[in-house]
């Protein structure tokens, strides 16, 4: 080999995974894991039942986080049975890393410092893309291909090719991350990118908090796309070492000038208006001028992709002063509970209760029809979360419109679907 | 593998929320969960599906969750091969891992609802009965296939692992 050939990020971390110098998209490799993750429901319950029928231990316990955050804090006995059963097979199996009902194992895997760039990490859910946003290549698999890693430390994957997603301009007072997810959505589907890997880049990332970059990378999965990605910089590096971890090598998590980008998209984010998802998919997003007739039951923030702390701060930005509508039952779950902690401290959740909200625990709740924010029969919701497909969050009758944070603070106080525009 | 049945048609985006609507599987009985399977989209499907019977979808299907009860509620029904025009690749991988093949065939939509077809898995062949025309479509990966004939990933990897001690 002469020079080594030019990759995107996504192609440097796969080719570093399977010990490769280079790889090409379409490519079939086999690489080894560097961090596996799970929750109570894709786990121990399921997966862990599966390691134990093979008889084999967890291959590297240094290298598996189990997080519980979907069937928690309720008296459902079923749901009791799983808690119980998570607790007893990490004790057996002796697992370093069990975080016990502290948030959304999304949000909770980067603030106990377990991701940086340049990983490899697979993890038992779908929005388990979320870890891109810290440079890392990070899938959803299902609980099979979750005990193929345990068992043996590797997986195969086929390389993605990669879309550059250029995100121009500036995003105007009111409007978020999630409205370019929304937009996206409504433009491309939720088949967009299958099997493809997209990197977020542009003068709007490279200004972007690493809690927003979350939300671009958390919503690849609704355009189906393998993962999202957005390279290291100054503000990944802040972020992490504020989780104690020192010394990333931003430099080399770089995909190369020359690399091969499948297609370059340009989004110019300046003209860019609030978006919002009608029943029943995230691709039925339109702008928002489309829904000024819409009366609402419920408001809820909540989820790894809209109860971040930048999320929380947008909602009381929208709010401060204000009551919600007597006819919305607002509710508040923060993604985790050092979300809530340091909204606390902020004076963001008193801005919240006072406006109206109830605070519920800190997990997946309300976006899987758990919980108090589950959405009764006829009921008509908005919410922050990543998916409104039918019955998901509640009852069948029942509908829920996704949006940003901006936006479902302002409709809470008119109780109809509004744009936070008018709010700033 | 030959697989012969009658096929269950449907369009695009079926999502794992519909085909294994939550808290509709706690790991224990697939069978219980598997009634739930396409509650809201066709309450016939679940009772109506026989051993051996081909789901058939367009574009996307299997969008949304990791969870493997998806496929696992299909395979329990007596589902044995899914044709789709196209899937949302958790969905797919799970499928190949509980060792039921999936097959993107582009010609998905042109199958109704009922009609009988034959697939001859290794000479790569899906014949419509009813419509008496031949089907095409995408070759299986090797790996994929072998782990197919095995019986899924956990079967592939206990040949692997009981090969790996001799």
């Amino acid at each position: 080999m002469g020079r080594p050939m030019s990759m995107t990020l996504s192609e440097k971390i796969i080719a570093q995974a399977c010990g490769r110098s280079n790889v090409n998209s379409g490519d079939i490799v086999t690489c080894k894991v560097d961090l596996a993750m799970m929750h109570d429901s894709s786990g121990p319950r399921m997966a862990g039942k599966m390691l134990d029928e093979l008889g084999v231990p967890v291959w590297d316990i240094d290298k598996l986080v189990v997080i519980t955050d979907h069937y928690i804090n309720d008296e459902n006995p079923d749901h009791k049975k799983i808690q119980e059963h998570a607790r007893a097979w990490c004790k057996s199996h002796k697992v370093k890393y069990f975080i016990r009902e502290q948030g959304i194992c999304h949000t909770v895997l980067p603030e106990y410092g377990h991701l940086k760039p340049g990983m490899f990490c697979v993890g038992g859910d779908s929005h388990s893309t979320t870890g891109g946003a810290f440079g890392a290549f990070m899938i959803g698999i299902g609980s099979s291909d979750l005990v193929g890693v345990l068992a043996t430390g590797e997986i195969w994957v086929r390389v993605p090719e990669t879309v550059c997603m250029k995100l121009k301009g500036t995003l105007q007072p009111g409007i978020a991350a999630k409205d370019i997810m929304l937009k996206l959505c409504s433009k491309y589907g939720m088949m967009g990118f299958n099997y493809q890997a997209i990197e977020y880049r542009g003068p709007v990332v490279e200004k972007m908090s690493v809690e927003e970059r979350m939300t671009l990378t958390n919503m690849a999965a609704e355009l189906g796309a393998k993962t999202g990605i957005v390279a290291p910089d100054d503000i990944t590096q802040a972020y992490l070492s504020h989780v104690g971890i020192t010394a990333i090598d931003a430099k080399r998590w770089q995909s190369d000038d020359e690399a091969d980008f499948t297609k370059t998209i340009t989004l110019n984010c300046s003209s860019l208006v609030p978006y919002v998802a009608a029943p029943s998919s995230p691709e039925n997003s339109l702008s928002i001028s489309e829904f000024s007739q819409i009366t609402l039951n419920q408001a809820y923030v909540g989820a790894c992709t809209g109860a971040k702390l930048d999320d929380l701060r947008m909602v009381a930005v929208v709010l401060k002063g204000k009551k919600v509508s007597k006819n919305i039952d607002f509710f508040v779950a923060p993604a985790t509970l050092n979300i809530r902690k340091e909204a606390e401290k902020e004076g963001i959740l008193k801005v919240l209760v006072e406006a109206g909200a109830k605070v519920l625990p800190s997990g997946c709740g309300g976006c899987i029809g758990l919980g108090a924010a589950r959405l009764g029969e006829n009921v008509v919701g908005i919410s922050t979360t990543n998916r409104n497909f039918v019955g998901r969050a509640g009852h069948k009758s029942s509908a829920l419109y996704l949006a940003s944070p901006y936006t479902v603070a302002a409709s809470a106080i008119t109780g109809k679907i509004t744009d936070p525009r008018h709010f700033f | 593998m030959i697989i012969e049945g009658k096929c269950w048609c449907y369009g695009a985006n079926i999502d794992t929320d519909a085909l294994a609507p939550m808290g509709s599987y706690q790991g224990e009985n697939v069978l219980d969960g598997a009634k739930q399977c396409l509650r809201d989209v066709d309450p016939r499907f679940a009772k109506g599906v026989r051993e051996n019977d081909i789901f058939v979808a367009t574009e996307n299907l299997g969008i949304g969750s990791s969870r493997e009860a998806a496929p696992l509620f299909l395979k329990a029904l007596g589902v044995r091969l899914i044709l789709a025009s196209s899937f949302a690749r958790i969905f797919f991988r799970n499928c190949y891992n509980i060792g039921l093949p999936a097959l993107i065939c582009e010609q998905s939509p042109t199958i109704n609802m009922g009609d009988k077809l034959i697939v001859d898995l290794d000479l790569g062949i899906i014949k419509n009965l009813t419509q008496d025309v031949s089907l095409s479509y995408e070759p299986i990966p090797e790996h994929l296939y072998n782990m197919v004939l095995s019986g899924g990933l956990l079967p592939y990897l206990k040949k692997q692992l009981s090969n790996e001690h001799n």
